[in-house]
This record gives structure tokens, C-alpha cells and sequence, in this order.
């Protein structure tokens, strides 16, 4: 944009004049250059090396992990990752549980949103002020009645313990997405929904046909960020799922990391980071940007 | 307000006009979160305060023990331990985790647009590997032996071997060290929106007023910030003082309990010792400080965006 006309330049701390100084300037491509060598040696760095470590024999690595480069052939390591430690089992486990909590994530978040932001009931304030303490009451008091509750859910007295609903349910119960959903409903047109009204729609109708359609982006916001934090929580599904049959993989790995060979487990371990590398690489830009939103939500 | 107007309105006219406006359906749409909120987190957060107060032996009822769990919990002189971990693994957690994010920001905000996004994408890949990934990985690059991967790296400078894990003095700061890769990404992230969000007139004006680089970042770019810094650090001493992945999977509190944390002791209490009471008694001790520091956080932040 700014290369359009060289004169209304958006700067930020930097000036061109700043610039055209030769002493600022070198030491202003030094520092640029040092960041970018350290964000691709502590960013990229290490996922790099276990690509090409689990490639290797166990011996290889341990010997020099530094020449890992060089004979990165050991297809034999994801072989037995699939078939001695069933690492697609754990994996797909890990599909369903993050799919079902991003699942649970949308319909909770969207339909409290749109009670609190659109419909605004007399009780929205008490609601959302319940979800909002959420926020800052610290998890650690919740941990064993949670427990608690899923292995005995009161009136039902049922078991959820090693099914998904005990990770689904739990996980949906995120005042953070719905800080998010919030956030973008009131921003949506008031006068968008009183047309509406006028028109005779009622509160589903009107969320089905004007609010949803809108609110794709925002949607796809927390979905990813949803699908994320399943994939990398550990302490409470290493609680709740706890059966082999349903374990995700964060889950599985310390466990069998202790049984298996190096090289087969370094395999595990990148098959276990490609889908979320992979959703992160496609949907960096959502991604990036509800990221550095989430600060301006807190305001 | 509208009851005034109605007041002669028989209360089912006044169900029906509440069912017409929609009110029965807004109050259908709020049932799932209600659902959701009342059994998994509002209803567990009561019960954690109550149970702190009982005994639990899972073949009668629990029973009222008054103060004798947080007794028994104060008594441990295992929680003098954790506490100090804690202490330490926070104190070191924001002396690596607070200036770095904040550095990296300032000098990612001065580069190209597209450069920028490649520097914010690869500062924030550590956060999307998942942390017990992350620290089985890291439990690699910190073997103790000679030609482990950190130690051939420092080995090339004529440093080390160092233990790193292996030795109760430095577990602690390589534990600190890995979380503090994992997280600064997020940080880095929220400092970097914000410093696009400083408005180019503060910084023209203070470069007119001559102004160098260094005293720009230290009397505008900070100044500015000063919310988010804020905000930031609180949310660092909340999450380093219920850290539990990276000392239980790392070190699982060893050694010689220099890594065990207050979250590590109660996990201990609940689900290996079975004792409920001392678990939930711990956590509502720890929830007590962390809420002072909320309610800080509340009052300055508060004060701060008027």
C-alpha cells in the first residue's frame, strides 16, 4: 500500500530518516538479521531436527545428533510406529475427541453469544457475568470435583469416564470462545436485527438466516483455536481417558515412550505435532490474528 | 419497567406477552451453556470449596471435618518444598518468558509486512506443537550424556556436559527454559498487535523532538503498552503457578523433589494418595492467592483504561 505513493509512508518506530543513516541502518540489519536466524532455530529448529532424527536409527541419533541430516532413511521407523505402537489408533482417538470439543465449542459459544450480545434478555448480564468470573477463578479448585462429577453424573449417576463425552462436555465449557463470539455479535449491525424483527422472524430464525451467515469468519476462529487446545491438552484427558481404546495421543505417548525404541518414538512424536503444524500452516492468518485479538477482548 | 404500565395484568397474561417476545426461546437457546457451565464448571468450583472441608472415604457419605484438611495440608512439609519450586519456576518463568517476547516484538514490529508475518509465524509454531510433544522432545535434546544434543552444541564452545534434568540444581531452569520456548509465542504475539496499534503521530512527535531509537521504544512504544504489560505479566504468574505438564512428564517432580510444584503435590494428593479433602484444600489455598492477584489485575486494569 505504501509503496503506491512514496509520500504518506505508515510508519511505525522507524523513520526513513532513521533509515538513511548509515550507523542506525546497519545496526537495525544486524538485529533484523539476528531475529530472523533465531526465530527459524528456535521455531523451526527443533520440529526440523525430529523430522529428520525419526529417520534415523536410534543408534545414529544418540551417537551424533547433529548428523541426522545426512542419513535421514530409516522409513522402517514409521512402519513400526503404525504397527507395533498402533500409532493411527491414537491419532484418530485424538480426531474425534478434538473434533467433538470444537463441535460442543460452537454450539455452546454461538447460541450464549447470541443470548448475551443480540437477544439481550434481563438475565443476560447475571449469565454473562457467571461465564465472565469463569475467566478468573483458577481452575485448580474445579480439577477433582470435575472429576468427581464425570465419574458420577448427578442426577443420572452414569459413568463418562473413557468415553469422549467426559472430554467433549468439559472442554465446551470455554468462556474464553465465547468472550470471542461476544465480542463479534454486538459488532454485527443492530439495525440488521431490528429489520428483522419487524419482519416478524423469531430469535432461531433470525440466528439461522442473519447472525450464522455473518459470522463465518468468527466461527472458523474458534473452531481452529478449539481443535487446537484439544490437541494439545494432557491433564485432564490423561484423567478421563485414560482407557487405551480412547486415549489421545498426548495422552498415549509418555506412556509409550517408555516401552519403545528412540527413533520409532521420535517417529510418533512428529506424527503426533503434523496435523496441528499442518492447520497452522493453511489457517496461519486466522489464526495470527484471533491470537493478537485476544489482548484487545480484555480491554 | 414495563410492569408499571401492566400492573393490572394477571401474571399469565404476562407469561404469555414474555412467550410472545421471545423470551421462552432466548431462554432455550441459553440452555446449553447453562448446561455446560452449571455441571462443568460453576457446579465444580462450589463443590471444590465445600470438599475442602470434608473427608471423603467413598463408601458412606463425606463427612464435615471443619479446618483439618488445610491442617494436614499446612502441616505437610512437603508444601514448604512445592511452594518455593513454585516460587522459583515463576520468578525464572518471567525472568526468561517476560523480557524476551517483549524484545522480539519491538524488533519484529520494524520489519516488512511480509517478513513480519514469517517471523510471527515461526515465533508462534512452538506454541502449536503440543506441549507433551514438546517436552518429550526437549527430554531428548537435554540428555546428559556428552554427545546429547544440547550438551555437543555447548561442547563446541568448551562448555559442559552439564546434568540439566539429572541434577537438583539445574532441573528447575531447564524446565523454566522449555516452557518458556513453548509460550512465548503467544506473548510475542499480543505485545506485536499492540505495537501496530501505536499511533505513527507519537512516534513522529517524538522524533521531532529528537528523539533517538532507544529513548522512541522507552517513552512511547512502553508507555503505550502499558496495559497489555500489565496484563501480560499477571497472566504469567497465574499460568506459572499452576504449571503441572512440564514438572510431572520432565522430572515428575525429582530431583530429590527440587521440580515437585503445588499443582504436582495436589495431583499427588488427589490421584495417587486418594485424599480428596487435602487435594481440594491445597487448591482452594492456591486459588486464594491467585484471586488476590486477579482482583489486582481487576482494579488496575480498571483504572488503567479510563
Amino acid at each position: 500500500m505504501s509503496r503506491a505513493i512514496a509520500e504518506p509512508e505508515s510508519r511505525g518506530l522507524l523513520s526513513r530518516h532513521d533509515l538513511r543513516r548509515p550507523g542506525t541502518s546497519i545496526l537495525v540489519r544486524t538485529i533484523h538479521v539476528l531475529v530472523l536466524v533465531g526465530v527459524v532455530v528456535a521455531g523451526a529448529g527443533p520440529l526440523a531436527w525430529l523430522a529428520f532424527a525419526s529417520l534415523n536409527t536410534t543408534q545414529e541419533v544418540l551417537r551424533d545428533p547433529f548428523a541426522v541430516w545426512f542419513h535421514a532413511d530409516e522409513w522402517s521407523n514409521y512402519t513400526a510406529a503404525f504397527g507395533t505402537i498402533d500409532i493411527g489408533r491414537y491419532l484418530l482417538n485424538t480426531v474425534v475427541f478434538a473434533v467433538g470439543a470444537c463441535l460442543a465449542n460452537l454450539i455452546v459459544s454461538t447460541s450464549a453469544a447470541y443470548v448475551i450480545a443480540v437477544l439481550r434478555p434481563r438475565w443476560g448480564g447475571v449469565l454473562s457475568g457467571a461465564i465472565l468470573a469463569t475467566l478468573f477463578l483458577p481452575g485448580i479448585v474445579s480439577l477433582v470435583p470435575l472429576y468427581l462429577t464425570v465419574l458420577d453424573l448427578p442426577p443420572f449417576g452414569v459413568n463418562l469416564q473413557n468415553t469422549y463425552w467426559a472430554a467433549w462436555l468439559p472442554a465446551a465449557a470455554n468462556a474464553f470462545s465465547i468472550l470471542i463470539m461476544v465480542g463479534f455479535f454486538r459488532s454485527l449491525p443492530r439495525e440488521l436485527i431490528e429489520a428483522a424483527r419487524l419482519d416478524g422472524a423469531g430469535n432461531l430464525r433470525m440466528l439461522w438466516s442473519i447472525v450464522l451467515p455473518l459470522s463465518r469468519p468468527i466461527l472458523g476462529v474458534v473452531a481452529l483455536l478449539s481443535i487446537i487446545a484439544a490437541w494439545k491438552d494432557y491433564l485432564w484427558p490423561s484423567l478421563v481417558l485414560a482407557d487405551a481404546s480412547v486415549q489421545p495421543i498426548s495422552v498415549a505417548l509418555p506412556i509409550v515412550g517408555k516401552i519403545t525404541d528412540l527413533s520409532v518414538f521420535l517417529a510418533a512424536l512428529f506424527l503426533a505435532t503434523i496435523v496441528p503444524v499442518v492447520l497452522f500452516m493453511v489457517f496461519s492468518k486466522q489464526i495470527l490474528s484471533g491470537v493478537g485479538a485476544s489482548s484487545g477482548l480484555k480491554d | 419497567m414495563s410492569t408499571s404500565i401492566h400492573r393490572a395484568s394477571s401474571p399469565r397474561e404476562r407469561i404469555i406477552r414474555w412467550r410472545r417476545r421471545g423470551g421462552l426461546s432466548a431462554l432455550a437457546l441459553a440452555l446449553p451453556v447453562l448446561i455446560v457451565f452449571g455441571y462443568f464448571s460453576w457446579k465444580p468450583l462450589v463443590q471444590g470449596v465445600v470438599m475442602a472441608f470434608q473427608k471423603w472415604n467413598f463408601v458412606s457419605d463425606p463427612t464435615w471435618v471443619g479446618l483439618s484438611n488445610f491442617q494436614y495440608v499446612l502441616a505437610d512439609p512437603l508444601l514448604a518444598v512445592a511452594v518455593g519450586n513454585t516460587l522459583l519456576f515463576t520468578v525464572l518463568a518471567l525472568a526468561f518468558g517476560f523480557p524476551l517476547p517483549l524484545a522480539l516484538a519491538v524488533a519484529v514490529s520494524t520489519l516488512r509486512d511480509r517478513t513480519r508475518r514469517l517471523a510471527s509465524f515461526l515465533a508462534y509454531l512452538p506454541v502449536i506443537v503440543p506441549p507433551v510433544v514438546a517436552i518429550l522432545l526437549w527430554k531428548v535434546f537435554y540428555d546428559p550424556s556428552e554427545s546429547g544434543l544440547f550438551n555437543s552444541v555447548l561442547a563446541a564452545v568448551g562448555l559442559g556436559p552439564f546434568p540439566w534434568l539429572n541434577a537438583a540444581a539445574s532441573a528447575m531452569p531447564s524446565i523454566v527454559l522449555e516452557a518458556t520456548w513453548a509460550g512465548a509465542g503467544t506473548a510475542t504475539l499480543i505485545y506485536l498487535a499492540a505495537i501496530t496499534s501505536v499511533r505513527p503521530e507519537l512516534y513522529e512527535a517524538a522524533e521531532l523532538d529528537g528523539a533517538g531509537i532507544a529513548s522512541r521504544i522507552w517513552h512511547v512504544t512502553f508507555p503505550q503498552l502499558r496495559t497489555v504489560i500489565l496484563i501480560m505479566l499477571l497472566l504469567q504468574v497465574i499460568g506459572a503457578a499452576q504449571v503441572f505438564a512440564e514438572p510431572y512428564l520432565f522430572t515428575g517432580g525429582g530431583p530429590q523433589n527440587a521440580t515437585l510444584t503445588v499443582m504436582l503435590l495436589l495431583y499427588r494428593y488427589a490421584f495417587t494418595g486418594g485424599d480428596y479433602g487435602a487435594a481440594t484444600a491445597l487448591g482452594v489455598l492456591l486459588a486464594l492467592v491467585l484471586a488476590a492477584l486477579s482482583a489486582l489485575y481487576l482494579v488496575i486494569t480498571r483504572r488503567w483504561s479510563e
